[in-house]
């Protein structure tokens, strides 16, 4: 669609006009539209401030709530500023605009880490395989290859090059974005949060053309149901043979790794195994790939001397792995560029010198910046130091557990630096005693922070100590995830839209984020599994798509083996890593172009209005950790999809919330006639927290109630909402009056007992509309 | 104990929370409360004291106190199962918000709170909750009856022990007519 960098040079031309000379034309880039199938929105590539207004009439419904995390702004040398209950800072700025640009912050670290990893993965890609390698997600099933792009950006893309313009759109929003949280610029809490969706949606289009990419080039599963299962967990791992690790987010230097195996027949005689998003996109390029585990789990699989050579790409890795593999004699090749982690840069060394420098321990790490070179240089190393290494771990024996269990003084310093605040001194004292069944507990919840360890006036290291107090669990950790799909077809849109719009599948569940659960992961998996059970479009992706896989039902079935892989009613999929998590947004967006024929480039207000006011999806990141995450809800909330966090997702310090009780919050325009009409809250919150996994799952079985629901959708949507509620909080909910708008909307089984609430709250019928949020959508006026 | 913040990363506040030295001023502070409300979270049912549940603490105490409870998370089932029935149920957000907002009329419509409870939340979320009403209801007094510090609050307990935080709460029950 474009061409990037024409150069015209002309010695010499004759002309009816004239003689030219020396003449030199350059143009930066050419934009062709000649995609003639569908015409161009009205905002294709968005500044910071177009979408505005559509952005103010979600927080107009969704009001911030404010949680400062600190009393006082640092950002600059006029500081620190106390800017506590209504003081301003000497830049003027209160404690409002200062959390919400705080937000806006996060979110663009956020996407900016994922745009700089589609950078990378598209450089890299073109200058392998050239500008004009076509893309292609899902062959004939996938015509609309990149709604999110489209929608944002307009261009529709049809090979790297086109990938290569978009990020370049992207780069600049990211840039003017971040530039109004100078000092001096924007005041506004709201302006801030406007800007914070802003990054949001610039952010999934980043993660969207960085999963085309690999998915075009590396021949990922091409939005596929059926994507291969994948072992997961560390009993899945051969360790008989040598063991390649990796860990982080960008899958390049693992597909060096594995095709410099698979080129010297020797895949057969290693194991590469990954951690975090890295795992799902090596098992996509490769199923003999193993997934161990989230990134929690980092520290547990390297003290257990599993690694022989640790490979570290970008993102969510913990800074310490460098440390804890040398504790163990494992190597550690860093392989990019953000994260260099203070080795000296060897790319131009000979890997024979590399892998002589690994393995007598001559250096502890390498940075190797080439990705074919890391995947020789770690094989090499991997096959020489397995035999060297013989697992060698540090992990205590049991014995030596109750020992050093003794030292502790129950100072509780641990428990003061654990973020989930477990009782480690009671499980000390125990262990002490020779009981280490409370150590054990931990293993199963702990997130692998290491709080503890750094706390401990003794120097205990406590984290050793759960480790290997669970090591029996941990050596049964043998499951399945399935790889990770990519995009949805367009076929499985077809399939739904219309039960989805009208209610009839009660709504799609997005299980998203890292693993900073509050109660371990098996939250997760209850939380995936009762919404399958009911029939919900279950998407998970990264650390929650492996957190979901590592348990099993009655009859010794993964989630992903009991229930389908597709985008349908009851489906469990993996999309894939994080950013893979554009296509469940994307999903939505196609569900509004495909089903309802709604025009998709360059016209997101519209298409957001239709998301926000049709289709049931609610996002969850139960173990909300990074600012990525913070940026992917972002884009969420853009689209007006409710994102709901767990406990520790508090700590983004910001809610959007709704008062259910103020009517005003819930009118919409009725397209048909363009009366206001009240909807009730529909949905509630467009951010929220859970506290716990109960009300999680009554929080998301009320929030995919739209106003677009059709009487036997909602009447469906009230019944799961219903039973949860009396399952889960062990009482009728107290709000029913405010989603049921005619009595066909009343679930037939609970008639008597909904009857008498509506009764007692003064119930009236109302209509369901056409809603809409945007009077141009009306078609004719009353 | 010190008045440090519990989770040690929870940094000192410019504007920190009056220590409660003995539960009878608490309780001083309580009975002078015009509306007050108590915000109970989820951990009331994760923590244990001399064989009893923390929520059953708590249920004597509101029983004694007659101060109207609001659950949050699943906790209403938790205390309806024990054959109390808070006086609402919300989520913590919500409530909160509620709270910041000075129109708010209380649960009973009758008068915007003007102390406010917090016990039993995660102690991370807690402290958030009150940052925001520290920053945003600067008038709002508020309380916890945790045994961990709170930066935040207006007024807390320092940091204790479960014994310790059983016996306060006794303390605090038996300074009500009824009460134990």
């Amino acid at each position: 669609m474009t061409d990037k960098n024409v150069h015209v040079k002309i010695d010499e031309m004759k002309t009816n006009a004239g003689l030219v000379k020396n003449l030199e034309l350059s143009i930066g880039k050419v934009i062709n539209d000649n995609y003639t199938e569908e015409p161009m929105g009205p905002t294709p590539m968005p500044s910071i401030t177009t979408l505005r207004d559509w952005d103010m009439k979600l927080l107009t419904k969704y009001k911030p709530f404010y949680m400062p995390d600190c009393d006082s702004c640092c950002l600059c040398t006029f500081g620190k500023c106390d800017l506590t209950a209504g003081k301003r800072g000497a830049c003027g700025l209160d404690i409002a605009a200062q959390s919400s640009r705080i937000v806006m912050i996060a979110a663009s670290i956020g996407s900016a880490c994922h745009t700089a990893h589609s950078r990378h993965l598209v450089n890299h890609l073109i200058e392998k395989y050239g500008r004009r390698y076509p893309i292609d997600v899902g062959g004939l099933n996938v015509k609309v290859e990149a709604p999110v792009s489209r929608l944002v950006t307009g261009i529709k893309p049809a090979t790297l090059g086109d990938l290569d313009d978009i990020l370049t759109y992207t780069e600049e929003e990211i840039t003017q974005i971040l530039a109004t949280a100078h000092t001096g610029q924007e005041a506004n809490p709201l302006d801030f949060e406007s800007k914070a969706f802003h990054i949001g949606m610039i952010d999934h289009v980043g993660m969207e053309v960085g999963d085309i990419a690999q998915i075009s080039v590396f021949g990922y599963p091409k939005a596929d149901p059926e994507a291969p299962l994948i072992k997961l967990g560390i009993a899945s791992v051969d360790r008989t043979k040598p063991v390649v690790m990796c860990i982080g987010h960008n899958v390049v230097p693992s597909v060096g790794i594995i095709d410099y195996a698979k080129e010297n027949k020797i895949d057969e005689r290693i194991e590469v195994v990954g951690l975090c998003c890295t795992a799902h996109d090596m098992s996509r390029y490769y199923t003999r790939a193993r997934i161990v585990g989230p990134i929690s789990w980092e520290i547990r699989f390297i003290r257990a001397g599993l690694a022989d050579v640790v490979v570290l790409d970008e993102q969510c890795i913990r800074t310490d792995v460098a440390e804890e593999a040398a504790k163990v004699n494992t190597p550690v090749i860093a392989a990019s560029e953000k994260n260099c982690v203070g080795f000296k840069n060897r790319t131009n060394d000979s890997t024979d010198s590399i892998v002589e420098d690994l393995v007598t321990g001559k250096v502890p790490g390498v940075l190797v910046l080439d990705p074919e070179k890391v995947g020789e240089v770690a094989v090499r190393v991997a096959m020489k130091m397995a035999p060297i290494r013989k697992r060698k771990n540090v992990l205590p024996t049991a014995e030596e557990v109750v020992a050093i269990a003794k030292t502790c003084t129950q100072c509780k310093a641990c428990q003061r630096n654990c973020p989930q605040d477990y009782f480690i001194p009671a499980a000390m004292k125990a262990a002490a005693a020779g009981d280490l069944s409370k150590l054990e507990e931990i293993y199963e919840v702990c997130i692998g922070c290491l709080r503890c360890e750094s706390a401990c006036p003794q120097k205990i290291k406590i984290h050793s100590l759960i480790v290997k107090a669970g090591e029996k669990s941990m050596q049964c950790e043998d499951n399945l995830c399935r790889s990770g799909r990519g995009a949805v077809s367009d076929v499985e849109i077809r399939s739904v839209g219309g039960p989805l719009v009208l209610g009839e599948i009660p709504g799609i569940v997005a299980i998203v984020g890292c693993s900073n659960y509050p109660k371990g992961g098996k939250d997760v998996y209850d939380i995936a599994r009762e919404f399958a059970s009911r029939r919900y479009i279950v998407a998970l992706s990264g650390c929650s798509a492996m957190s979901a896989g590592s348990y099993r039902n009655k009859d010794g079935q993964t989630l992903y083996e009991e229930f389908p892989g597709g985008f349908e009613a009851g489906g469990v999929l993996n999309v894939g890593s994080c950013v893979s998590n554009s296509h469940i947004a994307g999903a939505a967006i196609k569900v509004a172009n495909i089903f309802a024929k709604r025009p998709l480039r360059g016209n997101y207000e519209e298409i957001a209005d239709y998301v926000h006011n049709r289709i049931g999806a609610v996002g969850l990141a139960w173990g909300a950790y990074s600012q990525k995450a913070a940026s992917i809800a972002a884009g969420f909330w853009r689209l007006g999809v409710p994102v709901v966090v767990g406990p520790h997702g508090s700590k983004y310090r910001r809610m959007l919330l709704g008062r259910k009780e103020d009517p005003e919050n819930w009118n919409v325009i009725d397209a048909r006639t363009g009366e206001t009409v009240n909807v009730g809250p529909s949905p509630e919150h467009l951010f929220n927290v859970a506290e716990t996994k109960e009300e999680c799952i009554v929080q998301i079985a009320k929030l995919c109630m739209r106003p677009n629901d059709t009487w036997k959708g909602r009447s469906g949507k009230l019944s799961h909402y219903i039973d949860l509620h009396k399952r889960y909080m062990g009482v009728m909910p107290n709000d029913i009056h405010l989603y049921v708008r005619t009595m066909a909307d009343v679930p037939i089984t609970m008639k008597d007992e909904i009857t008498q609430v509506l009764q007692a709250n003064n119930w009236k019928e109302s209509i369901i509309p056409d809603p809409t949020l945007l009077p141009r959508m009306v078609r004719k006026m009353k | 104990m010190s008045c440090e913040p519990w989770q040690c990363a929870e940094i000192a506040a410019t504007k920190k929370a009056n220590v409660i030295q003995k539960p009878e001023i608490a309780v001083a502070m309580m009975k002078r409360a015009q509306h007050p409300i108590l915000i109970v979270g989820s951990n009331v049912t994760e923590r244990w004291m001399d064989g009893k549940q923390a929520i059953e603490y708590i249920i004597e105490f509101a029983n004694a106190s007659k101060i109207p409870v609001v659950a949050t998370a699943h906790m209403v089932g938790e205390f309806v199962k024990r054959g109390y029935t808070p006086a609402a149920y919300w989520n913590a957000m919500e409530i909160s918000q509620r709270v910041c907002d000075p129109t708010w009329m209380g649960l009973d419509g009758k008068g915007h709170p003007d102390l406010v409870i917090y016990v039993g939340m995660p102690y991370y979320m807690e402290a958030l909750i009150l940052s925001g009403l520290k920053h945003f209801a600067p008038d709002l007094k508020t309380m916890t009856l945790d045994n961990m510090y709170h930066v935040h609050a207006s007024w807390s307990f320092p940091n204790a022990s479960l014994e310790e935080w059983a016996a306060n709460l006794k303390v605090l029950t038996s300074k009500y007519s009824g009460g134990q």
